[in-house]
């Protein structure tokens, strides 16, 4: 008697689970049958895509990507733009230290005033030579040190010759900031700047914005600015002629100031070219021309010209 | 357990002896307390570095190593005692270094173990430690570091354990005055251990594996923490000798390590017996070779850049021998080796205490040579450093990044402290078994 009313209890558990588990299921298809229903209606909407054709879509077959904005910019960041090859020259006989490229660079970077993607400075290469001023950005090595020991991948070279950093990737150790022999690297040894204002930012790569405490911050050769078929920031900020910008593969660099575009390697050997530390190996793609026939007198200016 | 008669015998005339600094007196909980304290205040510092930044730090964008960096070397270098003591001397058949093996070991474990953490003291984001595996790329030598620390670290504690398992079945025997506890977890970690003719050869055999595995990764975790450095185009840093120099200078440090942890265990576990004068004289003379060594490679990588004077090479060794390193750079180079080495010669100095002096020396010019290696060539880079404020041009640590530092140093304290207190400092099975083997001229 006792066994036998367990055994209908049991029963009566199961009996229960199912119905359970029928009404569950059948809840939920009624309620995406709704879902679905109220959905199809056939309207479509007009969208803009990102590279910036209008499209019409049915709205059926919209989904969300705004979770995967950074993962998608992340990934366009890394491969580079098609068949370009970036260069850029300049020419030391125009630089008086202006310094418009550097603020036009922290600017668009948020970048503290001593942190710098592109620094002036003032060289003197022995005690009998003469002084000059020197822009030095980072140099976009063919063969770069700096990715070399990267151990998370968070710096990388690509397809375009642009070294980037990811700061979503970045754990912070400096081991690039220690093999870079430019030093051409920063780093965000605080919060950094205007931190509260770039919070709802997504962040780009190509544009390293929002900075990130803790992780490195470096010249992109604009790399936004070229997606979008513009000039860097510091080549159109200068007031005097002294960057060109350019594709390798084209043969051709334009001059950010006087927007005059010349033939690359004519540029270079005309002016006897040439780029800094080659001895290392690290193939650099920033080209010098020599601080000869100065437009400028040299003046030992620290704080800037206003032009 | 299945031992013959001479083998008890030899047994109970060390164990009692051996076995009683396996207890937790008044003295250690002071030292552990006071310890604990320090390391709470560390713990703080490191706190307010997580939360302001990095920045709370000394080092900025030029030089952006600097005291946990070098700290990171001394830790890794100091672990190599354990390898050069357990391998290179202990293979060699030299049945003097016995008494030393545990103890070297133990403080090989300590530094092995926490150099880690060093690291992440250095990391900008340590939360995203986990990219390290998940996102790992072979061709940086961080990849190699992490791969080979934490190879020693592990054989290291293996070979730490196997050479117990004997000792831990002496617990029940030696140890009956201690917790229930504590002689279960013994029995535990015995692994049945009844000391068999088989059983000793298959431990033997394990030892022996160790010990000459642990050769190789020994001399990998230094050689590839000095291609940290040795691999980047930076003049100073860019030398083909990195690898031996450290190596050999791990040696230095990891010895000095060594002869103040046998001064402590000497007067506080009064080890007069294993730690005896000749123990003291013969690792006192193994100092001197790995010194004059050590001197050699230092001969090397000063006078052969130094007698080119290449311009950046040049600036960088005017810095360390007349500039602004000169005064640390002369202190550590002679004071902190060629002094004590010669000094080490003398009879009168291979003896206990002057020994500990000359380990506490020897130890401080290991950690600040390590900041000599690292800093001063960052403070002169290729391009001159300009407009920056004057912090950035050069370092100086700050309070919080000193205690940082300190902490992980603590910590192998602790770890040491209680390794020492919860196994005998000296191998009980294998001190007898050589005692007997000596009776019987083997």
């Amino acid at each position: 008697m006792d066994k036998n009313k367990e055994k209908s209890r049991r029963e009566f558990l199961v009996d229960l689970g199912i119905l359970g588990l029928g009404s569950f299921a059948f809840g939920t298809a009624l309620f995406s049958g709704y879902k679905f229903e109220k959905s199809k209606s056939g309207q479509t909407v007009k969208l803009l895509t990102i590279d910036g054709k209008v499209v019409e879509v049915d709205s059926l077959l919209i989904r969300e990507v705004n979770r995967d904005m950074l993962t998608e910019l992340q990934e366009r960041g890394r491969k580079g733009i098609p068949n370009k090859s970036w260069v850029m020259v300049i020419d030391l006989s125009k630089c008086r230290n202006a310094r418009k490229c550097i603020s036009a660079c922290q600017n668009a970077h948020h970048l503290k005033p001593e942190q710098y993607h592109i620094n002036t400075l003032q060289m003197q290469d022995t005690e009998r030579t003469a002084p000059y001023h020197m822009p030095k950005p980072c140099q976009h090595c063919d063969n770069p040190p700096c990715v070399a020991v990267c151990p998370v991948d968070a710096t990388f070279k690509r397809s375009d010759g642009i070294v980037l950093i990811d700061n979503e990737r970045c754990i912070g150790c400096r081991f690039c900031i220690a093999a870079c022999p430019y030093s051409a690297r920063s780093f965000n040894w605080f919060d950094p700047k205007d931190a509260e204002l770039a919070e709802n930012t997504t962040y780009d790569v190509e544009l390293n914005v929002p900075q990130k405490k803790g992780t490195i911050t470096k010249c992109l050769f604009s790399a936004d600015k070229l997606r979008k078929g513009e000039l860097p920031y510091c080549v159109s900020a200068c007031p005097n002629g002294v960057f060109y910008f350019g594709d390798e593969n084209e043969d051709a660099v334009t001059n950010g100031t006087t927007k005059e575009t010349v033939r690359l390697s004519k540029l270079l050997a005309d002016n006897g070219a040439f780029q800094l530390m080659v001895e290392l190996g690290t193939k650099p793609r920033v080209f010098y021309l020599p601080p000869k026939n100065r437009i400028f007198p040299y003046t030992e200016n620290q704080e800037g010209i206003d032009s | 357990m299945a031992l013959d008669n001479s083998m008890n015998k030899a047994l109970d005339s060390i164990g009692p002896k051996l076995f009683e600094s396996v207890n937790l007196n008044k003295k250690f909980h002071a030292w552990m307390a006071f310890l604990t304290i320090m390391l709470l205040i560390c713990l703080y510092a490191y706190y307010t570095q997580l939360r302001d930044g990095l920045g709370v730090a000394g080092i900025r964008d030029y030089v952006s190593w600097g005291m946990y960096i070098s700290s990171f070397v001394f830790f890794v270098a100091s672990s190599l005692v354990g390898m050069l003591i357990s391998a290179v001397v202990g293979l060699s058949g030299q049945k003097w270094v016995i008494p030393l093996t545990r103890i070297a070991e133990i403080i090989a474990v300590a530094f092995a173990a926490v150099a880690g953490l060093v690291i992440v003291s250095d990391m900008g984001r340590p939360d995203r430690l986990p990219y390290v595996f998940m996102y790992g790329r072979f061709s940086s030598p961080i990849l190699w570091d992490v791969t080979v620390v934490t190879t020693y670290m592990l054989i290291s504690l293996l070979l730490l354990y196997v050479t117990l398992i004997p000792d831990l079945a002496l617990g029940e025997k030696y140890l009956s005055w201690r917790p229930k506890l504590l002689i279960k977890a013994y029995n535990l970690l015995s692994l049945g251990w009844r000391g068999t003719e088989e059983e000793q050869k298959i431990l033997n055999r394990a030892i022996k594996t160790l010990l000459i595995l642990i050769v190789p990764v020994a001399l990998a975790i230094h050689t590839v923490t000095s291609w940290l450095f040795a691999v980047n185009p930076r003049a100073g840093w860019d030398s083909t000798i990195f690898g031996p120099y450290f190596v050999s200078g791990a040696f230095v440090a990891g010895l000095s390590c060594l002869f103040i942890a046998m001064y402590f265990f000497l007067k506080n576990y009064k080890m007069e017996e294993y730690l005896t004068p000749n123990v003291f004289d013969k690792i006192a003379k193994l100092m001197v070779l790995v010194s004059l060594v050590y001197i050699y490679f230092n001969l090397n990588e000063f006078l052969v850049p130094g007698y080119k004077l290449k311009k950046f090479e040049a600036v960088h060794l005017k810095q360390l021998f007349v500039g602004h390193h000169a005064a640390m750079f002369w202190l550590v180079q002679i004071g902190g080796l060629i002094i004590p080495t010669m000094l080490l010669l003398l009879k009168s100095i291979r003896k206990p205490f002057p020994m500990l002096l000359i380990g506490v020396v020897m130890l401080l010019g290991s950690w600040f040579k390590r900041y000599l290696i690292v800093v001063p060539v960052q403070e002169h880079p290729y391009l001159p450093i300009q407009h920056v404020p004057e912090m950035f041009k050069f370092y100086t640590p700050t309070l919080i990044e000193v205690l940082i530092t300190i902490g992980p140093l603590i910590m192998v304290l602790m770890i040491i402290s209680v390794l020492a207190k919860l196994v005998p400092i000296i191998p009980v099975w294998e001190t007898a078994h050589t005692s007997i083997d000596t009776e019987n001229g083997k």
